[in-house]
């Protein structure tokens, strides 16, 4: 979910065009543009936008070994 | 959407699948998803047909709801038969048999008893009406547990005095710990809850690789996660080697979320647990630090009945993993979603719900 805006120890996301508000607490600096993980109202951790890349990546190695014998 | 159906494209869960054929050579091999959002995510997905026949996936304790024992319901709902007492809750206590009522029937006979989606509500609830006692009831993992900690945290700070959480929270490495020493589980390789891990780290989990040599893999929830952390867990054991690797890294770092994790320890403490069919595990439960004890609903006297155990339901093996949903007799005959008799037939994490939803196994 993207934080959208920050006001104090809450924040907005907005999912699918849906805007929500929860709670920043356990966010080390929360910042507007990150992609949160949030359960039962409270973000526990900012979206990796790098490594969710390279897990794609790794991915496409897979793709690229299973047609190997 | 970005960051989710990249996740689920069908070609790359495809290649995963064939790379697990090819580790895997037709061995048998048994694994566990510890996760009950795993459990639902592989029926769903229909990752769970899809699978070599030699790989056996059992599910395992990790649906909160389901290892809660009856003694914890019987006190909530003797909690909400006091007068002047708003039990919240997440919704999917709702229906849980206790030892001789639910939460749900309760609250057909008038007791005032309300869902919330998050602990947040349940204090701004008690903040509205300070002429109500309202419990909290906290169940959950290390994923809900630092959540519950800031909103006692908050309700201090607001100087609320009628704010209290029945803590029925659990830990997960113990009881894997648990699950390790037990010899009939007797798994070769562990999907780990991506969530659970999301807040405490993988650091937690290293003794299954190092004590135990048990492959172990922390997973995301998307079919791919899901494809990949099972391929990762076949190299594992094809190769005969054991340790603690992260599928699911743009959520899990090996230290976690160090903020959230010492929220959680600076309201709560460790203390033994008894986790529905698995009985006491030391160290795998939580209860207030002394400190914050008036917040502590265990400390309202209710008059709480003797439990008993529902006759014939098999959740305590099922949660295990030793016996699955289609061995209990009563599973999809006197015990339905509708009708459960059991709490994983409650839970739409439960091993059985998700069973009966998406398909008895062959």
């Amino acid at each position: 979910m993207e934080l959208k805006e920050v006001r104090d120890e809450t924040g907005v996301v907005e999912v699918g065009g849906v805007r929500r508000e929860i709670q920043l607490t356990l966010m080390e600096d929360p910042k507007v543009g990150d992609y949160l993980i949030v359960h039962a109202g409270f973000a526990i951790q900012k979206l990796d936008k790098d490594q969710a890349l390279k897990d794609l990546e790794l991915f496409a190695e897979i793709e690229r070994r299973a047609g190997q014998p | 959407m970005k960051y989710l159906d990249e996740f689920r494209a069908p070609e790359k869960v495809q290649s995963c699948l064939a790379e697990i054929a090819r580790l895997l050579k037709g061995r048998e091999a048994r694994i566990m998803e510890v996760c009950g959002t795993h459990t639902v995510a592989l029926f769903r997905s229909g990752l769970k047909k899809l699978l070599p026949k030699g790989l056996k996936l059992l599910s395992g304790p990790g649906c909160p709801v389901c290892v809660t024992p009856n003694s914890y319901l019987d006190r909530a709902i003797a909690l909400s038969r006091l007068p002047g007492v708003t039990v919240t809750t997440f919704g999917d206590m709702f229906r849980v048999p206790g030892s001789s009522s639910s939460l749900e029937r309760e609250k057909a006979s008038g007791a005032d008893i309300r869902m919330v989606y998050s602990p947040a509500d349940a204090v701004e609830l008690a903040r509205q009406d300070p002429s109500r006692k309202f419990v909290f009831l906290g169940v959950g993992f290390e994923t809900t547990i630092p959540g519950v900690a800031s909103s006692v945290l908050h309700a201090r700070s607001l100087g609320l005095r009628n704010f209290h959480v029945l803590c029925g929270h659990k830990l997960v490495p113990p009881a894997l710990r648990a699950l390790a020493q037990d010899k009939e589980t007797a798994v070769q390789g562990l999907l780990l809850p991506g969530h659970v891990c999301t807040v405490i780290g993988s650091t937690p989990c290293r003794f299954l690789a190092e004590e135990f040599h048990i492959p172990s893999v922390v997973t995301g929830f998307e079919p791919l996660d899901l494809a990949k952390g099972i391929a990762m867990l076949a190299r594992q054991i094809a190769e005969g080697s054991a340790h603690i690797e992260i599928q699911y890294g743009r959520s899990v770092k090996p230290e976690g979320n160090p903020k959230a994790v010492s929220v959680m320890d600076s309201v709560f403490r460790p203390c033994a647990s008894v986790w529905r069919g698995i009985g006491g595990i030391p160290g795998s439960g939580l209860e207030f630090r002394p400190e914050f004890s008036a917040f502590d609903a265990a400390r309202i006297p209710a008059e709480v009945e003797p439990e008993r155990s529902n006759p014939g339901c098999l959740c305590g093996s099922v949660l295990k993993g030793t016996r699955t949903p289609a061995d209990c007799p009563l599973f999809g005959a006197a015990c339905t979603p509708e009708d459960p008799v059991g709490a994983c037939m409650v839970s739409s994490e439960g091993t059985c719900a998700a069973h009966y939803r998406y398909g008895r196994e062959s």
